[in-house]
């Protein structure tokens, strides 16, 4: 257990370090790891008691039928879900062993450090390409001795390099929903996060298109843990490593039914509603 | 259904060797052509009466411009309708109204724009435990703009010119050497500067309402792709709130400037009525269309009431061309967008 001093130099350290150069800093990966989380929306209880362990370099995939408070644990992830009017929330996430919800953290530093990609693309329409791209080094003050190096390399990472490269100075909300997604993408893998969370980042988008964002996961979780949300029941199979099953019963608050790795999720769950679920027998 | 009205669409001159579209045929209700009758004549009614209020300004206004040509009404700093040889036109009063109009502008687009944001981006859902202030503020911004003007202009004689003299004192002490800014005799009531703030006041409200209104339009997902970046909330107000609304602020400055042009009661109240150049700003006297049209209305016989028709004619054409120009920076920048 951290003291809160400890908590203090840390953030401060992380703090100036992220005002330095962005190339000098090491790529790494984080663990994400929460306990007891509850939600609460205007005073309901949505999610309770979720104990959950995200591993670094692995994705972990959060599965479940509508409404059982997935997206609702993965914005409490990043502190997003504190943005809602009348969300609460309860339990502690940790970031390498940082409480995220420490009242010296900045929730700024968490969501720079913890990134995430939403269901619908959202470049910033009033931006081009380049400047949707670097849009996280802007907001943070981040520097960057070569900003075309990042540019590309991000883009890169995200698949659409090669689409983009000769109109970089295009608006963003020119380019198609799959395009737009993989520039979402781009813009999160720029500000180097240690964790990426993904809010069913393909259910707006063709096939081809999540074809090519399950390609981008699988390549970018050597540098960057992975937390997905997906209905698609396949695609958890085909990204994850290990899996979730969020359920929330007879107008019960969500919860974790059964956490695993994946193959052992569809195969042989512990859980029969596992397997009735992995199945699309229900939900 | 009777068919009661068909409308055709021809196809354009097309190669005849190519594939021809074909022609397509409207046919229409009953009830829709007289939907259609009725929604095309209310929103022709509002092109002719804005023609037939320029026509008649136009007719009655005529005598004055005959006798001092247009350009000499316009230039003519000095309103003598009555005598042997009479001699007027709105040249201070048009300098008069445009200088109100800019205080007022300045006065009240920050104060607007800074309480739109508050009320959309800050304000704590609940006030001391119970009020909701988004609500509570919104209705009281609201108000503000229900307040008829000759009570802002007894407010302003009042209450606002004592509290302003220290204001246009020191103004005058540390910046008088602006033109305008220097004051010869230390006398600080009823000029152009506290008639400006005042109908800089009276504006706030209109340009509150539009901009908190467009503010609150801002896509959800952009707000959220910059937050989750780690965006504070003013990075989220520069770089996503303001270049969305950037179009339909100033759509809202524009109506606001243009109900300052046309302020006459609230101006005639504090300002006395000078003429000749405008050239202070913070001593008494000044001169703006409207309080001209409210101060001399009903004096000066045939040919002063011409004349003030005539400031009327300049007054429309002015808010005429501020609408037209907001109206196209706003389209501008929807297309930008799209």
């Amino acid at each position: 257990m951290m003291t809160t001093s400890d908590v203090t130099t840390d953030a401060r350290k992380v703090a100036s370090s992220s005002a330095a150069n962005l190339g000098e800093q090491p790529i790494t990966a984080g663990e994400l790891n929460a306990t007891g989380v509850c939600a609460w929306f205007s005073g309901r209880l949505v999610l309770e008691d979720v104990d959950l362990f995200m591993e670094r370099h692995a994705v972990t995939a959060l599965i479940g039928p509508s409404g059982c408070g997935k997206s609702t644990f993965l914005r409490i992830l990043n502190r997003m879900h504190e943005t809602i009017n009348g969300a609460q929330l309860a339990g502690t996430v940790e970031l390498n062993g940082e409480d995220i919800y420490s009242p010296n953290q900045r929730a700024t530093w968490v969501r720079r450090h913890i990134g995430m990609v939403f269901q619908r693309p959202n470049p910033f329409p009033a931006m081009s390409i380049e400047q949707n791209v670097l849009a996280g080094l802007r907001f943070n003050r981040i520097k960057t001795s070569s900003k075309a190096d990042l540019v590309e390399e991000a883009l890169t990472k995200a698949g659409l390099w090669t689409e983009v490269k000769d109109r970089l100075s295009n608006m963003g909300g020119a380019l198609s929903g799959g395009q737009q997604q993989r520039l979402c993408i781009a813009r999160a893998l720029a500000v180097r996060p240690s964790v990426l969370l993904m809010d069913e980042p393909c259910s707006a988008l063709d096939p081809a298109s999540t074809l090519r964002i399950e390609e981008t996961i699988a390549d970018i979780k050597e540098e960057v843990t992975v937390v997905i949300v997906t209905h698609n029941m396949q695609q958890a199979n085909r990204v994850s490593d290990n899996c979730a099953f969020f359920l929330s019963e007879n107008g019960k608050p969500g919860h974790i039914v059964e956490v695993g790795s994946t193959v052992k999720m569809f195969s042989a769950p512990n859980d029969p509603r596992t397997l009735d679920y992995v199945n699309g027998r229900f939900g | 259904m009777t068919i009661t009205e068909t409308e055709e669409h021809r196809p354009a001159e097309g190669d005849a060797a190519g594939p021809t579209p074909i022609k397509i045929t409207v046919r229409r209700s009953r009830t829709d052509v007289a939907y259609r009758r009725i929604a095309w004549t209310a929103a022709a009614s509002t092109f002719v009466i804005l023609v037939l209020i320029g026509v008649f300004l136009y007719i009655r206004a005529r005598p004055a411009f005959e006798y001092m040509g247009y350009w000499g009404f316009l230039k003519t700093q000095v309103w003598n309708v009555s005598g042997v040889h009479p001699s007027f036109g709105v040249g201070s009063a048009l300098l008069g109204t445009l200088i109100l109009a800019m205080i007022s502008l300045v006065v009240a687009v920050p104060v607007s724009i800074a309480c739109a944001l508050f009320i959309n981006e800050y304000a704590p859902r609940k006030i001391l435990g119970f009020f909701p202030a988004k609500g509570l503020l919104t209705s009281m911004v609201d108000l503000m703009a229900a307040i008829p003007s000759v009570i802002y202009g007894l407010w302003g004689f009042f209450v606002l010119q004592n509290s302003m003299k220290g204001l246009s004192r020191w103004l005058s002490d540390y910046f008088g050497f602006i033109p305008g800014f220097k004051v010869n005799t230390p006398v600080y009531t009823s000029s152009l500067l506290i008639a400006g703030t005042l109908v800089g006041i009276m504006i706030m409200p209109i340009i509150t309402a539009l901009c908190r209104e467009v503010f609150s339009l801002t896509p959800l997902g952009e707000r959220e792709g910059a937050v989750a970046l780690g965006a504070s909330r003013a990075r989220v107000i520069r770089d996503v709130v303001f270049p969305f609304s950037k179009g339909g602020m100033i759509g809202a400055i524009m109506l606001g400037l243009g109900r300052a042009l046309g302020e006459a009661i609230a101006v005639s109240i504090i300002i006395s009525l000078t003429f000749g150049p405008p050239n202070h700003l913070l001593q008494p006297g000044g001169n703006s269309i409207p309080a001209l049209i409210a101060d001399r209305f009903g004096s000066g016989g045939k040919l002063g009431a011409a004349g003030l028709l005539a400031a009327g004619l300049v007054l429309f054409f002015i808010t005429l061309i501020v609408n037209l120009v907001a109206a196209n920076i706003v389209r501008r920048q929807e297309k930008k967008r799209a």
